[in-house]
């Protein structure tokens, strides 16, 4: 069942169109994660979201009921959501204080209360911290002490906008685990933005991507990862080979594709002669001494030129007609000896390549 | 410079021994400008709240208008206010003339522009942040605004110190409106002020030295009170 649907939200600042057409569904009790370049409309949308402005056309349906509308009691439903800022804001006050702010405002801040204040402060890490002055304590403790203030009044729907952003890994892995066990134990909705992909793989059970202030594409972060929509999704999230070609035949689903010169085996059903893009994803190429070591439909002659090590990984940049990035582990590049000018062979499956009609430009 | 040292001694001599007429003084001082202070305070920071939390045109000048007033002088306000209560003034039936409630009209009327103004400036410097966080952590629109009127504290209360300190050390108004007469509308400026023109420079030196204990005393006070929340 959805708690929330937003249909054809669109928000403008004078001539500047910040979110177009944004229709978007969440379940209850998913995490859905919200992905986009800076400036996309993530925070705009989230705001919307919590009623903090209001959009210039469209409608947010809460659990049934439009809050959008002018006869809504605004603050009875932001009560039943949180939100968490981009930017941790803490009052100046103490951490007790400021977990326990939702609970004051709404006027139940009983001796139940105070005790589920104190067990959330140990559950976030900051037991001890209670009677602390909320100012000095460090970004990503703020930021914690954020989502406790969030989710001590047990909201229907959390709304996270790109919570981790200015924070330090260590923080970056608390917060995600804490969203995570919210969710797990609580059943609790998650609406969350980043512009991390990595991110948004690790929490979200969808994702939406978010460009230009327009939704392009909402599915499983597989979909989204492995098979992005068009060019500008697949940039984004960081696909990186990404060539242009027509294809030459088509037998049975195999299309063959020219690409610079050389002949692509991919899995599509478009007819011969048509323009396409292509994806291959780095990892899935792998590199071999000889052609007859592999299974892969495509197998490359090739040279290498150039390798940069990035943490266990390394991206080999290699020349077969066209510029192909490989990503191996450093381990094999010292088992394998690769070396720069070395000759080898680069092979991947037909269905790892991601087939694209192209776009007109 | 003898004057300095022998103000001193006599400012700390006139304080221990408790001088009747010295301690009277001070306490109506005090009294007269906390009045004109507690009164100035419950208008000015609502006052001063509906202009920020309101968009309307003209918002910057009004602003503008209020800050100019700043530097309005003491004795213009005394005059104006003289010419309201003295005798065939408008309110001249009220015989407000030469009671320490006109006096406390002068003070008011002059530290309404700063602490409205002061007011505004602090709630403007209180983070954006801060209204999000409460409108979505369920406040309704009056608690948020409380929320940033709290998050606003140091700003407003060092506001209402300098008010304090523009009403007990001004002396314009007083003299005028007040008249310095003895044990009825004589504070320790006005003190100060008939003194020197008699002559009595150490003793006019030792009230100003009490003048401005007391202001160090309010503005310690305030700030240790601050301090526990």
């Amino acid at each position: 069942m959805a708690i929330l649907e937003t249909m054809d939200l669109e928000q403008r600042a004078g001539a500047a169109v910040l979110l177009s057409k944004v229709s978007l569904s969440v379940e209850k009790g998913e995490i859905f994660v919200v992905i986009g370049p800076t400036g996309a409309g993530k925070t705009t949308l989230l705001r919307l979201i919590n009623l903090l402005d209001r959009p210039t056309a469209g409608d947010i349906i809460f659990d049934g009921q439009k809050i959008t509308d002018p006869s809504c009691d605004t603050v009875k439903a932001r009560r039943r959501m949180a939100m968490v800022f981009q930017k941790p804001a803490v009052f100046n006050n103490t951490v007790y204080e400021n977990v326990a702010y939702p609970l004051k405002v709404r006027g139940a801040h009983g001796k139940t209360e105070k005790s589920a204040v104190h067990q959330l402060l140990e559950t976030i890490g900051l037991g001890g911290y209670a009677r602390r002055k909320a100012k000095t304590l460090s970004g990503g403790e703020a930021q914690r002490v954020a989502l406790a203030r969030a989710v001590v009044v047990k909201p229907d729907l959390l709304l996270l906008d790109e919570p981790t952003a200015n924070l330090d890994p260590v923080n970056v892995k608390m917060i995600e685990e804490l969203v995570m066990r919210f969710n797990r134990e609580r059943g609790l909705t998650v609406i969350m933005s980043t512009h991390d992909m990595q991110q948004a793989q690790r929490v979200a059970n969808r994702i939406g991507v978010l460009m230009n202030g327009q939704l392009v594409q909402v599915g499983r972060p597989g979909d989204i990862f492995y098979s992005p929509d068009n060019a500008r999704i697949a940039g984004f999230v960081g696909m990186r080979n990404m060539f242009r070609g027509y294809i030459v035949r088509n037998e049975a689903g195999i299309a063959v594709i020219n690409i610079g010169g050389r002949d692509i085996q991919t899995v599509s059903d478009l007819p011969v002669e048509s323009a396409v893009e292509i994806y291959i994803r780095p990892e899935d190429v792998v590199l071999a001494m000889t052609a007859a070591s592999s299974s892969a439909r495509n197998n490359l002659r090739c040279s290498i030129t150039s390798l940069s090590s990035i943490g266990p990984l390394c991206t080999v940049t290699v020349d077969c007609g066209f510029p192909l990035e490989v990503l191996v582990t450093d381990k094999s590049v010292v088992e394998m000896g690769l070396s720069q000018g070395q000759e080898l062979y680069a092979s991947f499956k037909a269905s790892a390549v991601r087939v694209l009609p192209s776009m007109p430009r | 410079m003898q004057e300095i040292w022998q103000a001193l001694v006599q400012a700390v001599n006139l304080i221990v021994s408790l001088d009747p007429e010295v301690i009277q003084i001070s306490l109506r001082s005090l009294y007269i400008s906390g009045c004109s202070i507690l009164i100035a305070a419950l208008f000015c920071i609502p006052l001063g709240g509906l202009i920020h939390f309101h968009d309307f045109s003209g918002k910057r000048v009004v602003i503008n208008i209020i800050q100019t007033f700043y530097s309005l002088p003491t004795v213009v306000v005394g005059l104006m206010v003289f010419l309201f209560i003295s005798r065939s003034g408008p309110l001249g039936g009220l015989e407000l003339m030469f009671t320490p409630t006109a006096v406390v009209i002068g003070q008011v009327i002059l530290i309404i522009p700063v602490l409205t103004g002061m007011t505004i400036s602090a709630l403007s410097g209180v983070d954006r942040a801060i209204r999000d966080t409460a409108l979505s952590s369920g406040a309704s629109n009056a608690q948020a605004m409380w929320a940033i009127l709290f998050e606003a504290r140091f700003a407003v209360v060092g506001a209402l110190i300098l008010g304090f300190g523009r009403a007990i050390s001004e002396v314009g108004a007083a003299l005028m409106l007040g008249g310095n007469i003895r044990g009825y509308t004589r504070i320790l400026t006005t003190a100060i002020s008939l003194e020197t023109q008699r002559g009595d420079l150490v003793l006019a030196l030792a009230l100003g030295i009490i003048l401005i204990s007391i202001a160090m005393v309010v503005s310690i006070t305030m700030n240790i009170l601050l301090q526990r929340y």
